[in-house]
């Protein structure tokens, strides 16, 4: 056989490199059986570069994420506690019956709700109907701006987030934000999470918390929690876009927003 | 030399109580950390191979994971685009513990050996392991 030496270890290099190519192509892609949620061929027809991150490509997108929030359509308790409990459910918020309690969205009576706007003889109904209350993701926060480690910041698209890596717990955030929006950690909320979700973290004592428009969800190309449980009760979409929902039912209806005259532009509105 | 019974009687128990640590330890080797691999989903796998090659895990796992946190947290980014080619959710939850699911033997082993005490687990929820695995 004349097959010189150099001839050989080139053959049984590029054997040996075929073998490991096809074993990894052919494993890589079978083994992996993550819960991905995202489109493959969206992301391969994008041609990223490898070693990149990349957003999802089913995200939704805005410029300036709103809600608005029929108040009309609660009139039993359970209209409340399903929108309540599917946020408290996926974001493992704790329930704590003291006043060191975690609200992310909850509800109060019209008069604190809206305390500048509580007239003495003012209509029945109105009076007595609890109003849902969350973060209004304010276009100019100042929650954001008091923040020293800017652990809460506002993202493109409108939406207050907070980075719980890097809040340190000075509560500026909740001195600052007029809505009373934020909740601190006073203690580990663990033990008092009925049913953690290992799909998403808890938090720990010492950080502030709130409601991010279930910034989460939008990136997958999901529709906030409460949204979806409202039975259309909540809508929500893009306020710079004319053609959104939240647009056509603005401009179709009587709104109010909370303590607008604040300056903070509110992006939650209520109809009334 | 005056007192030079004192002094040397003092010297050598100062030598001896400085150097204390050592004999404490002698032929006691320490245990190097031996990360198990033995999840269910790895055992299953065909090919055993990470998102990137070991020894890239090995040594830059808390860069990348740092870079994964800043852009799922503050970037909207939640995808990340491996050497190979392959597309992965960059979340601790769904990726990571999907295969490393004993903590205990995979995480722990060599960070109490360097001596370091990352706080993830005060947000982020262990796997639940399996009780038939021997772990726990
Ligand atoms: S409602 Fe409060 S917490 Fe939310 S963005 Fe406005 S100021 Fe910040
Ligand atoms: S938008 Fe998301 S985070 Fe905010 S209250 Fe609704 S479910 Fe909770």
């Amino acid at each position: 056989m004349d097959i010189d030496k150099r001839k050989f270890l080139k053959l049984v290099g590029v054997s040996g490199a075929l073998w490991v190519g096809s074993r990894l192509a052919g494993g890589l892609s079978s083994v992996f059986n993550i819960r991905d949620r995202f489109d493959k061929q969206a992301l391969a027809d994008a041609g990223y570069e490898v070693g990149t991150m990349v957003p999802d490509p089913g995200e939704l997108k805005a410029k300036q994420w709103a809600m608005a929030i029929d108040v009309r359509q609660f009139k039993t308790p359970e209209d409340y506690t399903r929108c309540i409990q599917a946020c408290d459910k996926i974001h493992n918020i704790p329930d704590i019956t003291t006043q060191q309690d975690i609200k992310w969205i909850w509800e109060e009576p019209y008069s604190a709700a809206f305390p500048e706007q509580h007239n003495q003889y003012m209509e029945a109904a109105l009076k007595s109907t609890p109003i849902l209350l969350l973060c209004n993701q304010c276009e100019f926060p100042p929650c954001v701006r008091v923040c020293p480690t800017g652990a809460t910041f506002k993202r493109q698209d409108g939406i207050v987030m907070m980075d719980y890596h890097r809040c340190i717990g000075c509560r500026y955030c909740m001195a600052a934000c007029p809505y009373g929006s934020r909740s601190f950690n006073f203690k580990d909320p663990r033990p008092y999470i009925k049913k953690i979700d290992p799909a998403y973290p808890t938090r720990t004592k010492g950080v502030v918390e709130k409601c991010d428009f279930c910034a989460e969800r939008l990136d997958q190309g999901l529709m906030p929690a409460c949204v979806e449980a409202s039975k259309g009760a909540l809508i929500f979409g893009d306020l710079r876009d004319p053609d959104s929902d939240v647009r056509k039912v603005l401009s179709t209806n009587f709104s109010i927003r909370r303590k607008p005259e604040l300056g903070t532009q509110p992006n939650v509105f209520y109809i009334l | 030399m005056y007192n030079s019974g004192k002094i040397i009687t003092g010297l050598v128990l100062f030598l001896g109580v400085v150097t204390m640590p050592f004999w404490f330890n002698i032929g006691k080797a320490d245990v190097k950390p031996d990360p198990s691999l033995d999840t269910p989903v790895i055992r299953q796998m065909k090919v055993k191979h990470c998102i990137e090659s070991k020894q890239f895990m090995i040594d830059n796992h808390m860069e990348l994971l740092n870079a994964w946190r800043n852009a799922v947290v503050r970037n909207n980014k939640t995808i990340y685009v491996s050497t190979a080619g392959q597309y992965f959710t960059m979340s601790l939850e769904d990726t990571c513990f999907h295969c490393h699911s004993n903590e205990k033997q995979f995480c722990d082993q060599c960070h109490t050996y360097a001596n370091i005490q990352p706080y993830c687990w005060e947000c982020h929820v262990k796997p639940v392991e399996e009780a038939a695995n021997g772990h726990r």
